[in-house]
């Protein structure tokens, strides 16, 4: 996770500015627009707005505590790559027909791009940037690359959202349960064959 | 996205008094924040609801009773909704994707929008967006659209699965305002289209849906929810069938039965006159053929789904099939 600037102004909300801020662009990556994160290492942010009716939320990313006003429209898909910096989660059609976007929030897996920030006030979201234990790869990802479950890897962080849902859901009894329990991930790639390995090879490991 | 203010009440007297006319609530969003985005919902006020005490999934003599906020999954899921009425965790478990079906709350999915692609297109004519603009379906792609209960102003269809089984389980579904609580049949609660086809149903500015109930039916144990669609799974239905069958196991014979239809209607359709085709006749694939028949006699078709009607029936015939046995 990119470097804590605590010394970063408070932002002032305003009409006119734009709530988003290319991760790049400030050096530090960025969160908590208001108040600054408290957690050591957890990401901060510059927001230049947060709109007109800003919410204040409390919730933990991938076990960081961040505190944060936000816009009220914010989505929790936009708040992770536009404000948190986590651009793992991918944007693929915005409008929860594809499975891009899927993050857990409180142990469920759930489309971040059809969920408000705002409503998050206490929860706790687990991102694909949240799933490796340092340099040691989550099973289900470890799997993905032996399994070669993806093909350009745009739908893969969902993918591998899932897939860790559903086994720790226990759908995975069989190919047509895997399917179907993975079927609110579309791959454009088609890589479906691989991924369904790839589920089946860590049944019963992890969970 | 319009501007809005967020409002998160812990109680329903709390939330009631934070609606006004242009407000919303927020149950799960899937509905709610994919129309807010395509600014088709402009609410003033968002009012999240997550914090009321609108759950509970309980079984009494009373029947089966659903807080408004529990999400689809976990009613899918629930022991007794699995074992008493298969037909409603069918239903929601043929609905949306895992993802979508841990966010969406019971009430949500009662309310949610019509999938019409000229309903969600701003640019295009819709007299359920836009009161007296046209209807572009009637000209447009209509594979998707209503057959039963269509008017020349609309023929979007009602998307729900579980209101299917809901509407043949005879649910009822209660509401609350700062007025007053009332209770209303589910059937009773979606109207036809009409003229008005921007009225969808009973409920009020400012009123929240805080729970549904289904009446007891302990031969419903014996129901199952089919639905056919273009896509294995992730998909709307083409057309669906809710059916439940009393059987008399001993004459092979069908004692009582429910059935209603999803995929084809304005709203969720019961199909009285095939349950009356059915009570009292033999469970048999005969039974079965000449009780569908006449199902979607009354569809009004278009270019794209006159495929309905016999869709229909064939998918009553194998719902009716896999439930009773063929003789
Ligand atoms: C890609 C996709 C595929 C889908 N596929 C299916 C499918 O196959 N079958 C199916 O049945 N559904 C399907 N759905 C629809 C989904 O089931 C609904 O969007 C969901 O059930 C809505 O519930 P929610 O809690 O998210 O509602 P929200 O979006 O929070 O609310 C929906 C509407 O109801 C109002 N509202 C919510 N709760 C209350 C309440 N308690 N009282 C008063 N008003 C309330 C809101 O203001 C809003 O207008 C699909 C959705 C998507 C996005
Ligand atoms: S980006 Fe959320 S479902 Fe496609
Ligand atoms: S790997 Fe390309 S979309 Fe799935």
């Amino acid at each position: 996770m990119p470097p804590t600037d605590p010394s970063r102004e408070r932002p002032r909300p305003g009409p006119g500015t734009s709530r988003r801020q290319s991760p790049g662009s400030a050096g530090a990556a960025t969160a908590a627009g208001a108040v600054p994160t408290v957690a050591e290492n957890a990401p901060t942010a510059t927001v230049e707005s947060v709109g007109e009716n800003p919410v204040e939320v409390s919730l933990r990313v991938n076990g960081s505590r961040v505190r944060m006003e936000t816009d009220p429209r914010a989505t929790l898909l936009d708040t992770l790559r536009d404000r948190l910096a986590l651009t793992g989660t991918k944007k693929g059609c915005d409008r929860g027909q594809c499975g891009a976007c899927t993050v857990q929030v409180d142990g469920r897996r759930v489309l971040s791009c059809l969920t408000l920030a705002a409503a998050l006030d206490g929860a706790r979201v687990t991102s694909i940037e949240g799933l490796a234990d340092g340099d040691e790869l989550h099973p289900v990802q470890q799997a993905f690359i032996d399994h070669d479950g993806f093909q350009c890897g745009f739908c893969t962080p969902g993918q591998i959202m899932s897939a860790v849902s559903l086994v720790e859901e226990g759908r995975t009894g069989s190919d047509e349960e895997i399917r179907e329990h993975m079927s609110g991930n579309i791959c454009r790639c088609s890589a479906y064959p691989f991924i369904v390995d790839a589920v089946r090879s860590v049944r019963g490991k992890v969970g | 996205m319009r501007p809005y203010d967020f409002t998160r009440p812990r109680s329903v007297g709390a939330a009631l008094g934070d609606a006004h006319e242009g407000s919303a609530f927020l149950a799960g969003g899937t509905t709610l924040v994919d129309l807010m985005k395509l600014e088709l919902m402009t609410p003033s006020r968002v009012v999240d609801i997550n914090r009321l005490p609108l759950r509970g999934i309980t079984v009494d003599r009373g029947g089966l009773h659903v807080g408004a906020l529990e999400r689809m999954s976990d009613v899918a899921d629930h022991q007794d909704v699995r074992s008493r009425y298969p037909m409603i965790s069918q239903a929601l478990e043929l609905s949306a994707s895992p993802q979508i079906r841990n966010m969406a709350s019971m009430g949500g999915n009662l309310l949610q929008r019509t999938r019409c692609g000229y309903f969600r297109d701003l640019t295009t004519a819709c007299n359920k967006r836009e009161p007296g603009s046209g209807c572009a379906a009637l000209t447009g792609h209509s594979r998707m659209h209503a057959v039963l209960g269509t008017s020349d102003a609309c023929v979007a269809t009602h998307p729900s699965d579980v209101a299917v089984a809901l509407v043949a389980l005879d649910a009822r579904v209660h509401l609350e305002s700062l007025r007053e609580k009332r209770t209303v049949a589910l059937a009773d609660f979606y109207r036809l289209p009409g003229h008005t086809p921007q009225v969808e149903n009973e409920l009020r500015a400012g009123e929240l849906l805080t729970g549904l109930t289904v009446p007891p039916l302990p031969w419903a144990s014996r129901s199952a929810y089919l639905k056919i669609r273009d896509r294995r799974s992730y998909e709307f239905a083409l057309a669906s069938v809710a059916v439940a069958l009393d059987l008399d196991l001993d004459r092979g014979t069908i004692r009582d039965a429910r059935v209603a239809a999803g995929g084809v209607g304005t709203r969720p359709w019961r199909l009285e006159a095939v349950e009356r085709a059915l009570v009292g006749r033999p469970a048999a694939l005969a039974t079965y053929e000449a009780a569908a028949a006449p199902a979607g006699e009354d569809a009004r078709t278009l270019p794209h789904n006159m495929f309905k009607p016999a869709l229909l029936r064939r998918t009553l015939v194998r719902a009716l099939v896999a439930l009773g046995g063929r003789s």
